[in-house]
């Protein structure tokens, strides 16, 4: 089985390749990419159109072992294939907890029998992600896992966080760290600032965010070990990290959509697919954020995809639980607010979706050579499309964008050579 | 001019004139509280809900009387006599008793913003009774009534509000109020009792009660709440009281026609000393009072006139 993509604006920000080019697909990997491919069994005309690298989001959340009512690892993947993404890795916070090797065996079993794309497990740091004892992470390592992660538990304990950090030396993987101090921020639901006052909710500084980074940065630099913090959403935290990397540490980040499109002021609607954590931010907040991403100190663009069921979400701002989803609006959001907008031109807007987390990762993925895995997605650029609940693939509905009218429109994702998604509107 | 809203939902979003206007109304039914029979026809065929997810006395008895002096038909709802002990959603049950053709809903809730989703979902009129720490509008309107018809003005007048601001629901509502009919408000209470950024409310902030009194006409007192304490936000009832209390040598360092307001309910003894209740300077049940008809303006001017 063949497949060409026949005259597409082929771009891998691997190699820094942005030129008109054919490529043949065969296997499941790239066989051939080249001016001029005469046509096989099936050709699609990509001509108009860019061909990237199949997107990656090193910041899922599925909910499947524990919550299949919101998402299961299948309809997560049809939500990522929609949205442009070939790899997605799914954090922990499940139920059960992905902290040992069977539960990541039967994520990985699960999305081989269910999926369309690539799932790829980040195991939990400690057990049950309580922060007191190191979980399994050799096991896991073995298992599969590319990451480890208290998610939405950062861990309080110093001493165990060190110790974390030492251990994973022995597999080389990078710990990610969801930096919130919860004893400041405690349960606050949007930012501390004037918004926050007039509305009567409780506030979350910035700086429950920026403690704990300053600490997360310091242990990386007695250790030595690799840290990825996950979604900034401060122009304080962003400092942290230039600093941090100036002084040589081994420090990367990410930002999510949403912290750069939306502002706290999206709070005075009382929506509650406003509230997320980390809370969005201030004008400032965002221009900091982007500048981060245009400077290379925030290397990676996450969605944080956090499905919630439409009875939690849809109650009152103070009981609806955190987060939106994510995997079906964050490649338009790049092109509508950074690439568009002039922050980050489109290779550098799709390093930080393909070849950076990749990297980050350690997994071969996220460019397009001969050899290589054949994941990619064709998207029209000049097209725009209109968010609508019914259309999203996810289980969960829970989205700010909704009757959003968005830039870019994802035409064929392709997962090992096989189209999992096409555009049929 | 004409009031054309469909919901009272707060006074950050009134004009001037609309404030005004709620205030003339009001005026307007002052006479009736008077009458031997305190009633008139205005709502009459009108059902009113009170739903309250919230305790409260005052302010649902004030709007049950007003809505009875306007010949409204009343349901009253609490939680726990309800279906929500039963795990009834909020939306279900607005949207059931919706079902029962009614005309108004007064609201109290926990959380900010509840009656504003409302507002939004349903076609008919919504009246905030006070969400969470964000906004009372029926208060901060009687407040201003009360301010109103004791000094004559509200215009360049100096106001204190005293207590804890960040919770209070109160405070937000008066201060939208006060400055929009261009009184200076100022602030005062221990540090964390003052939310972020709140000079940006245009109001002016004092830890020092001494310095805040100075030149004041109106000082309103807020309940501080003993729960507060075990969040660090002070240390102790008693201390706060040495440091915040509205005591008689405090007072001589304020104008002599000083007036005292406090939203209720007071707890005697800590923001205000017991001899204030008995005090020519407290209008407090002055603002009880005009509760009652602030309300009946509203509802007539929501409800008793074919918008």
């Amino acid at each position: 089985m063949s497949l060409l993509i026949k005259g597409g604006r082929v771009i891998d920000p691997a190699t820094n390749t942005d030129e008109i080019m054919d490529i043949l697909l065969e296997k499941g990997e790239i066989k051939k990419i080249s001016k001029n491919i005469d046509s096989c069994e099936e050709t699609l005309n990509a001509s108009g159109k860019i061909v990237s690298p199949g997107l990656i989001d090193m910041h899922t959340h599925l909910r499947e072992p524990g919550r299949e009512d919101e998402e299961t690892i299948q309809s997560g993947t049809y939500a990522a294939a929609r949205g442009g993404f070939t790899t997605i890795c799914c954090m922990p916070n499940t139920t059960p907890t992905i902290d040992n090797p069977s539960v990541v065996k039967f994520i990985y079993e699960k999305a081989r029998k269910e999926g369309i794309i690539e799932v790829l497990p980040i195991g939990a740091i400690s057990k049950e992600r309580k922060g007191e004892e190191l979980s399994e992470m050799g096991r896991m390592w073995k298992a599969g896992v590319v990451a480890f992660s208290d998610d939405g538990n950062w861990v309080e304990n110093t001493y165990l966080m060190r110790r974390a950090l030492e251990y994973v030396k022995m597999f080389n993987l990078p710990l990610i760290s969801h930096c919130e101090d919860k004893t400041l921020s405690q349960d606050g639901v949007m930012n501390e600032g004037y918004f926050s006052t007039i509305l009567g909710l409780k506030g979350i500084p910035r700086e429950a965010e920026e403690v704990a980074i300053f600490r997360d940065i310091t242990l990386s630099k007695m250790t030595g070990s690799p840290l990825h913090v996950a979604h900034l959403s401060s122009a304080g935290s962003v400092k942290l990290i230039e600093q941090a990397k100036k002084s040589g540490i081994k420090v990367s980040a990410e930002v999510t959509p949403h912290h750069f499109t939306l502002t706290e002021k999206e709070v005075t609607s009382f929506n509650p697919n406003t509230r997320v954590n980390p809370p969005l931010r201030g004008e400032k907040d965002l221009i900091a954020l982007k500048e981060g991403l245009k400077n290379e100190i925030i290397e990676v663009i996450a969605t944080d995809h956090a499905p919630h069921s439409q009875e939690e979400k849809e109650s009152d701002y103070v009981s609806a639980p955190f987060g939106i989803i994510g995997l079906e609006t964050a490649l338009s959001l790049v092109i509508k607010e950074l690439v568009e907008k002039k922050v980050l031109s489109l290779i550098q807007a799709l390093s930080k979706l393909t070849i950076n987390p990749a990297r980050i990762l350690k997994i071969d993925r996220g460019r397009i050579k001969e050899g290589a895995k054949a994941n990619l997605v064709i998207f029209d650029l000049n097209k725009n499309w209109v968010v609508r609940k019914e259309d999203f693939l996810s289980k969960s509905k829970n989205s700010p964008f909704i009757g959003w009218t968005l830039p870019g429109v994802v035409e064929w994702t392709i997962f090992e050579g096989r189209i999992v998604y096409r555009n049929t509107k | 001019m004409d009031f054309k809203r469909k919901d009272l939902l707060g006074l950050e979003d009134l004009a001037e004139e609309e404030i005004l206007f709620i205030l003339d109304t009001a005026k307007s039914f002052r006479e009736i509280l008077n009458r031997p029979i305190k009633k008139i026809p205005a709502l009459r065929g009108k059902t009113v809900v009170n739903l309250f997810f919230e305790a409260s006395t005052r302010t649902r008895m004030s709007f049950e009387l007003a809505e009875k002096r306007l010949n409204a038909d009343v349901l009253n709802f609490s939680p726990s006599n309800s279906s929500i002990v039963k795990g009834e959603s909020l939306q279900d049950t607005v949207k059931n008793i919706l079902a029962m053709k009614v005309d108004c809903f007064v609201i109290r809730h926990s959380t900010p913003g509840v009656p504003y989703l409302l507002a939004k979902e349903l076609p008919v009129s919504i009246i905030n009774a006070g969400d969470g720490a964000h906004e009372h509008p029926t208060q901060a309107l009687l407040d201003l009534y009360t301010i109103r018809e004791t000094k004559g003005r509200i215009k360049d007048l100096k106001i204190l509000i005293v207590g804890d601001i960040a919770h209070s629901r109160v405070a937000r509502s008066d201060i939208w109020g006060l400055t929009r009919l261009k009184a200076k408000v100022r602030v005062c209470g221990p540090p964390a009792l003052i939310p972020p950024m709140i000079e940006k409310m245009a109001v002016e902030v004092f830890f020092s009660l001494e310095e805040a009194l100075r030149e004041v006409d109106i000082v309103m007192m807020l309940r501080i709440q003993k729960e507060r304490q075990n969040w660090g936000l002070f240390s102790s009832i008693g201390e706060y009281r040495d440091f915040f209390s509205l005591t008689e040598e405090r007072l001589k360092l304020a104008r002599k026609d000083i007036l005292i307001m406090h939203p209720g309910p007071v707890n005697w003894g800590v923001e205000l000393p017991f001899k204030t209740s008995k005090s020519k300077k407290s209008i407090i049940l002055n603002q009880v009072t005009n509760g009652i008809i602030v309300r009946m303006a509203i509802l007539y001017l929501l409800l008793g006139r074919n918008r």
